[in-house]
């Protein structure tokens, strides 16, 4: 899933200083899950924003809306009929879906209320862990299903480095060394002979270095 | 026990403190409570094993937002008592009290608007 970070009260209070009445929208996908910006998160949102100007003796009315997705255009347009009521838009999904948002209406200043922060996974209940960076050419085949570009703080792709001590990284003292994990993971599935090909260097045109990417099915288009 | 404690505490029950939520806490200051408190089973005795102890760590990021927010931490509060303890509920009542009384009133008390007010009625 994509993971967020909801940005402090501060920041949020500041990008709305100008605006009274706002429309908060949330997403029912990752965020939701990743507890950034789903439904419940909208509602405490809405309600620390409400306290806040309160506080302050100044007036602030907000729509609490959470659509099913905010990367699909079919969801963003449910908002269309009252869209128009709202001076701004505070959206609290990930960094795709505030941005179509806005592309959908061009004449509302769509603010965003997370930082959208890695691809990752679920460790445990309210703790999420980076798996992935979308590079475009996966190699999980080769490193025993571990991501060296994801997981190694370097993302080198023949490691460990001279950083690596008792499988923890320098970068961070509590951060599993990426290699460590590859090898001990090659080692469980019997393939510890694959560590000794090199893996070739890389191309990155098909990661962010190729620009921002764009994927095409023509049998599903309408 | 015929034990007193302040009229100006208005009981929420719930089946357990787990069942608290941080939009539950937060709508109880808007709708311009000056102080919320959770009286929850003691520690380690919760009938639904560690509803408390959610509880506990729901309050301490509840105060957190209310700091941000600017009314405050300390208008919130965890205590833990048993069902027998008539006594302490008291004590703990009146303790608490006088500590939001100390805080004075809520600054947003009233200023919130789209709040039920306990009539149902909405400002």
């Amino acid at each position: 899933m994509i993971v967020a970070n909801r940005k402090s009260l501060e920041e949020i209070l500041n990008m709305l200083k100008p605006y009274k009445k706002v429309l908060l929208l949330g997403c029912n996908e990752c965020v939701t899950v990743c507890a950034a910006g789903g439904e419940r998160e909208v509602g405490v949102l809405a309600s620390e924003l409400k306290l806040s100007r309160a506080k302050d003796g100044q007036e602030i009315e907000i729509k609490e809306q959470t659509l099913e997705r905010q990367c699909d255009h079919e969801y963003i347009d449910q908002v269309r009929p009252f869209v128009g009521d709202y001076e701004v838009i505070l959206s609290i999904a990930c960094g795709a879906g505030i941005q179509y948002v806005g592309e959908k209406y061009r004449t509302k200043i769509v603010l965003p209320g997370v930082n959208t922060t890695f691809l990752g996974v679920t460790l445990e209940q309210g703790v999420w862990s980076e798996r992935c960076q979308g590079c475009g050419e996966c190699v999980l085949h080769m490193t025993g299903g571990v991501c060296p570009i994801a997981r190694c703080a370097k993302s080198l792709l023949n490691g460990p480095c001279g950083g690596s001590s008792n499988g923890k990284c320098e970068v961070d003292k509590d951060l599993d060394c990426g290699w460590q994990l590859i090898i001990d993971r090659l080692k469980e599935l019997n393939q510890l002979d694959r560590y000794e090909e090199i893996i070739p260097v890389k191309d990155w045109t098909t990661s962010r270095d190729g620009g921002p990417r764009k994927r095409l099915r023509e049998d599903l288009r309408l | 026990m015929r034990l007193n404690y302040p009229t100006n505490v208005k009981i929420v029950k719930v089946p357990c403190t787990g069942r608290v939520d941080i939009l539950l806490i937060l709508h109880a200051f808007e709708s311009g409570v000056d102080g919320v408190y959770l009286a929850g089973c003691l520690e380690g005795e919760c009938h639904f094993l560690r509803g408390n102890l959610r509880a506990k760590k729901r309050v301490q990021y509840a105060k957190k937002l209310l700091d941000e927010v600017g009314l405050g931490g300390a208008r919130l509060e965890m205590y833990n008592m048993s069902s027998a303890q008539g006594q302490r509920f008291a004590e703990v009542a009146r303790e608490m009290t006088e500590k939001i009384k100390a805080l004075g009133p809520s600054p947003v008390k009233n200023r919130v608007r789209g709040v039920q007010d306990s009539r149902g009625q909405v400002k």
